[in-house]
This record gives C-alpha cells, sequence and structure tokens, in this order.
C-alpha cells in the first residue's frame, strides 16, 4: 500500500489545518510506507525466529540427499558450474569431522562417522556476515532470516570471510550459462555478487515450506523456535542436538539431530 | 608546480615510459577481469581474498609509515627530517592510492562501489576503511602540497596547515588499526582472530615503509643533485631496526600462543604456512624466505658497523621490505582461509591476469610517486643553495 499524490496531499494538508510541525507529516508518511513493506500474503507462514531441525538417521540413501539437494539448487537457480574453485551451492553435503571440525570425536558409531551432513546458512542469531557488510546487501529480517539483496551487493566478498560456516559463495563468472533449466519465478543471478540459501523466503510468503523440507520426507523439520509448541521446539525437546561452531557464539538456527529421540526409547 | 615533472632527461623518460606499459598491461588484464569476473584470478569460494586484498594491506603500511618521518620533525623540531618529511608524505600519496585502486579492483561489482556511500554502515569496518584512507590521503595531499609550495617560494608552510599535520599523525595510526580490524574481529578466522593483529601491523609497516623510504633516498640522491642527508637516512635506519625487532617479537608472541596452547585451530595456519599439512605447501617456501631474509636483516640492521655503511644499510632494508611483503601481502590474507572452514585445504596462486593487475597497480603508484618526487627534488635542487628554511 504505498502512498499516492492524493493521500500525501491530505496528509500535509492535515498537519497544516492542524498546525502539526513538517517533520510530524513526515513521520506519519513514513509510517504509512514501513507498514506497507511489510504486508503479508494471506496464506504467508511467518515466525518470530525461522530454525530448522536435521535428523541425520532418517536421511538414509545417496538418492535421498540428491533429491534434497536438487529440490533447492534447481528451484533457486543455483548453477552447477562444475569445477570446485567457481562453486556455488547453497546447501550440501559433508562428513561429519569436516562439519564440526573441533567438537568431532575419534571414536564414533561408524554410522555417525561417515553420514554425510546437509550443510547450509544457519541464519545465526548473530551473524557476522550482515556486521561486515558495508552496503547492508545481507541483513537479518525480523523473522531472523538472513537474507540477501543481490542489486545492492558490490562484492567485495566481506561476509564470505566473516562467515564462520563456509555457507557463502560468490558468482566468479557469469552464473547463467550453467543453470540446466531455468526457473523463472525466481531470480538468477549475475556475475560478482555473493549468495547463499534464503530458508526460501519467497516459498514462506505464499504459505509452503521450504523446498528442502518438503523433500525430505521428514528428516528436516521446520518452524518458529520462540513457540513452544512448534514442531521444531518438540524436536529439540526430546532428541539430543548439535549444532555447528556454537562456541563462537553466533547462534545458528540449524540443529542436528544426532541420537535417537526419547520417543523411541 | 606539476609542470616539472613535464621536463627531463632521457632516464626519466625511460622510466616513465616502462612504467606506462606495465600500466597498459594491467588495464587490458583488468579489461578482462571486468568482462569475464573475477573468476580469471585464482581466489575460490574457499580462498575468497587473494594478491589484491593482501597488497591492499601491506600497503596501508607503507602509507602510515609517514607518520615516522612527520613525528620526529613536527614534534621533535628533528631538523635532519626537513628536507625529506616531503618524501615521507608524498609516498603516504601514492601509497594510498595503491590501496584505494587494489580495493576497486577486488569488487566483484566495481560499478555499485559508490554503495558503500550511499547506504554509509557505520558497524562494517569496511565503511571505516574507505573512510580513513580517503580522510589520510586527502590530509597528505594537502600537508604535501602546501608545504612544497611555501618552500619553493622561501617562506615557511601556511599556520592554517599545522593542525592538518598534527591530525595526519593520529590518522596514520588510524588507518592501519582500522585496517587490522578488517580481519581481527572475524569470528572462526583463527589465525586473524588475535589481539596483537593492529600493534603486529604498525610495527611493520613502520619497518617496511621507511626500509622503502631508505631506499628511495638513496635512489634520490644517486639520479639528483638533492641529497637528503647522511644522517637523515641513518636515523630512519634506527626507526626501521626497532619496527623490525618489534615486529618479529610480536609475531613470536602468536606462535608461542599458537604451540604453547597446543589448540589445533590456533595451529593450523602457521602449519600450513611454515611446513605445510597434509603435502599442501605452496607458501612453505615463500615463508622461509620472509625468515631468512628477516634474520639477515636484523642482524645487519642491529650491529652499527653494517648499519652505518651505507650499501650494507640498503641491503638490509631490501631485505625488510621483502620480508615483510611475503608475510604481510602475500602469507596474512592466504593464511586466515587455509584450512577453510571445513578444514579442508584449498591452495591459492595468483593467476596470470591477477598479477598483471596487480603489477599495472604497482606501476600506477610508482608513477605517481615518480611524477610527485620529480617536482620535489626541483623545488629542491633550487632551494639547495638558500639558507635553512625552518
Amino acid at each position: 500500500m504505498s502512498i499516492n499524490r492524493r493521500e500525501f496531499l491530505k496528509i500535509a494538508g492535515a498537519s497544516t489545518l492542524f498546525g502539526l510541525t513538517g517533520t510530524a507529516a513526515v513521520e506519519e508518511i513514513l509510517k504509512t510506507s514501513a507498514d506497507a513493506s511489510v504486508l503479508k500474503g494471506a496464506d504467508a507462514l511467518s515466525a518470530k525466529r525461522w530454525a530448522m531441525t536435521i535428523d541425520v538417521n532418517k536421511i538414509r540413501s545417496k538418492e535421498e540427499y540428491e533429491k534434497i539437494i536438487h529440490a533447492c539448487h534447481s528451484i533457486h537457480n543455483v548453477p552447477d558450474i562444475g569445477n570446485q574453485k567457481d562453486e556455488v551451492k547453497w546447501i550440501w553435503e559433508e562428513e561429519y569431522e569436516n562439519s564440526f571440525p573441533g567438537v568431532s570425536d575419534e571414536f564414533v558409531p561408524a554410522h555417525i562417522m561417515h553420514k554425510p551432513f546437509l550443510l547450509l546458512c544457519n541464519h545465526c542469531a548473530k551473524p557476522p556476515c550482515v556486521r561486515v557488510c558495508p552496503t547492508k546487501a545481507t541483513f537479518k529480517r525480523p523473522d531472523g532470516i538472513v537474507a540477501m539483496d543481490y542489486h545492492r551487493c558490490i562484492g567485495c566478498r566481506f561476509c564470505m570471510a566473516a562467515c564462520p560456516f563456509g555457507a557463502r559463495s560468490f558468482n566468479w563468472r557469469d552464473p547463467r550459462p550453467f543453470i540446466k533449466e531455468e526457473n523463472k519465478e525466481f531470480p538468477t543471478r549475475m556475475k560478482g555478487v555473493v549468495e547463499k540459501c534464503t530458508f526460501c523466503s519467497e516459498r514462506l510468503a505464499r504459505g509452503q515450506k521450504p523446498a528442502c523440507v518438503e523433500a525430505s520426507g521428514g528428516a528436516l523439520v521446520f518452524g518458529d523456535l520462540e513457540d513452544p509448541n512448534s514442531e521444531v521446539r518438540h524436536v529439540l525437546s526430546t532428541h539430543y542436538t548439535l549444532r555447528r561452531k556454537p562456541e563462537l557464539g553466533t547462534g545458528p538456527s540449524v540443529y542436528y539431530v544426532i541420537g535417537g529421540g526419547t520417543e523411541h526409547a | 608546480m606539476l609542470e616539472k615533472a613535464l621536463t627531463g632527461s632521457k632516464r626519466y623518460w625511460t622510466w616513465i615510459t616502462f612504467l606506462l606499459a606495465f600500466i597498459v598491461a594491467g588495464v587490458l588484464a583488468y579489461l578482462h577481469q571486468f568482462d569475464y569476473g573475477l573468476g580469471v584470478t585464482g581466489m575460490s569460494r574457499d580462498v575468497s581474498w587473494g594478491f589484491y586484498i593482501s597488497q591492499f594491506t601491506f600497503l596501508v603500511g607503507v602509507a602510515a609509515s609517514a607518520v615516522m618521518l612527520v613525528i620526529p620533525y613536527y614534534l621533535h623540531d628533528y631538523k635532519k627530517y626537513g628536507k625529506i618529511v616531503i618524501l615521507g608524505e608524498f609516498l603516504a600519496i601514492a601509497a594510498v592510492t595503491m590501496c584505494i585502486l587494489f580495493i576497486f579492483v577486488d569488487l566483484g561489482q566495481p560499478m555499485r562501489v559508490m554503495n558503500v556511500i550511499l547506504h554509509p554502515t557505520p558497524n562494517s569496518i569496511l565503511f571505516w576503511d574507505a573512510t580513513v584512507l580517503n580522510g589520510y590521503l586527502f590530509i597528505n595531499l594537502i600537508v604535501g602540497w602546501t608545504t612544497l609550495t611555501a618552500d619553493r617560494k622561501g617562506t615557511p608552510p601556511p599556520q592554517w596547515v599545522k593542525p592538518f599535520i598534527y591530525l595526519s599523525i593520529p590518522w596514520a595510526v588510524s588507518i592501519h588499526t582500522v585496517t587490522a580490524f578488517l580481519y581481527a574481529g572475524l569470528p572462526g578466522r583463527h589465525f586473524w582472530l588475535t589481539a596483537v593483529m593492529a600493534a603486529r601491523f604498525l610495527a611493520s609497516a613502520f619497518a617496511s615503509g621507511p626500509s622503502l623510504l631508505i631506499i628511495l633516498c638513496l635512489i634520490v640522491r644517486k639520479v639528483s643533485k638533492f641529497d637528503p642527508g647522511k644522517e637523515a637516512i641513518q636515523s630512519l635506519g634506527k626507526t626501521v631496526t626497532y619496527a623490525m625487532f618489534a615486529n618479529v617479537f610480536l609475531l613470536g608472541l602468536e606462535f608461542f600462543t599458537a604451540f604453547y596452547s597446543q589448540i589445533p585451530g590456533h595451529m593450523h595456519a602457521f602449519q600450513y604456512l611454515y611446513a605445510g599439512i597434509d603435502g599442501y605447501g605452496k607458501l612453505v617456501p615463500l615463508m622461509w624466505t620472509s625468515t631468512i631474509l628477516a634474520v639477515f636483516a636484523l642482524i645487519m640492521l642491529v650491529n652499527p658497523n653494517t648499519r652505518r655503511k651505507e650499501g650494507m644499510l640498503a641491503l638490509a632494508c631490501v631485505s625488510v621490505f621483502i620480508s615483510l611483503w611475503i608475510d604481510k601481502g602475500f602469507g596474512l590474507v592466504v593464511g586466515g582461509f587455509v584450512p577453510n572452514p571445513f578444514e579442508r585445504i584449498t591452495e591459492y596462486w595468483p593467476s596470470l591476469p591477477e598479477s598483471l593487475v596487480t603489477l599495472g597497480i604497482w606501476s600506477i603508484g610508482f608513477l605517481i610517486l615518480t611524477v610527485l618526487y620529480k617536482i620535489a627534488i626541483a623545488v629542491r635542487e633550487r632551494t639547495a643553495s638558500w639558507p635553512e628554511l625552518h
């Protein structure tokens, strides 16, 4: 709901009539436009702080991993460039010891040791990438999602140096020739900007859960961390979970379910 | 005064042509990068900063070092620096210009660089770095130009420039402190997450900058009638000695903390840089070259018999400069990215286009330096016969 000329004149006129100051009128206008920017769709999902749990025991085969990764990369036009140097990825597999360096123990059950873990942006409570960005091209939304403005990013890559989770990719070259099948409903990126997982903010706005969650067959659970009755809170209160590098204080919002839950005991 | 740069000997023009050739090559390489993207460099998803940012970091130090002349001359009235303080200020101008260019060529979307000003973000250290660097360039342009103009007229510099001179002192410290903060405040990069980073930056700056200045002074004496003065050069030599010892001491502190604590994350980068990990060790020969040069330079510098011989001093200064260039202009940035956040190793080496762009920017810096020094020397040569001005 943007303000049109007539409304502006009405407010301006009213302020003059009632002897309001000019600043009050400006404040009134700002308030209106600020409200407009958070207008939601009727079905939009909302939360105080979005979070995800990943039950590593529930993803069993290579095909299941690939299905989840493909669900994300295909709808978000993530290019498959085919070399490690230029690689762009939003969600991917990594070994246990590489996912949790410094935490991983030498003697753990074999099924954990060699289990690939799904890694993605942690949407930290105190994101270092947001702190260092010189243009606010990456920012934290009120619902906890760390988002990107690809049109404002200058490509300085300070956020990549700041992210302790290696979650960010840079477009070292034009990614468009490497998109197999373009999804016209999601923007492609250009060379020279940084990108990463967005917790599917575009799907949440339409009332859909993130694509990876939908493709995971229940292994990935998504919900409001601040809502005691949410599904993620249920998982967290009944299972032992790990987060990546919690000692750095960034407050990751992605939790890994390692052991079986109390409900199975 | 600029017209003084337009007349010169054949040797002068040969040097200018030589620099221009490298600048042209650099510009062409940059156009290629501009068209294709930063993928033409050796940088990758894992080592996402490389040569450009490390040159920038090193050169901020060279720029800041002008303060090592400004403090003795303007605060302690050390008259021997009267003739060469302008060389320090002009070196700062050339170095800061290179810094700004190196940041610019590192941007993925250079056309959007104004976003830093359009959307000022005080919580970003990069915002402050851009601010202090441009401020420092501005201050040195004002101070350098004004004092040289006054010199040419044979008058003392105007009073209004004094506050700028005094301001340049804390400002020089600020540019390198803020640059250190780019690194020292990042969680998860153990190699950079150290409180002595800014102190080490300043120490290495006050060694590398003055050692370059000594070399430049010796060149100036050789190619012109202007003599920067034996005593001034010797005093600078002492500055280099103290600063280089401080730098090596601070580096030693890093080693102690990493290896006595035995915390793996703190040791990894040092192991990678100096010994290699799992067979990956592209930087090992370079880091040891840096170490050997540092030790050699310190022996030459601390011994008064060698330091007092200008040839030996020059050799020591070249060693200091190369040693610190490797340490800060290469190892420091790359070491922060290896191993990556998954404790995997991706190595980095600059590509050909990246090296050409880098050489091009260094050539632009030397071109600026040559032109500014040419002007300063022309003024000095004319006033050399005059009695002391200050």
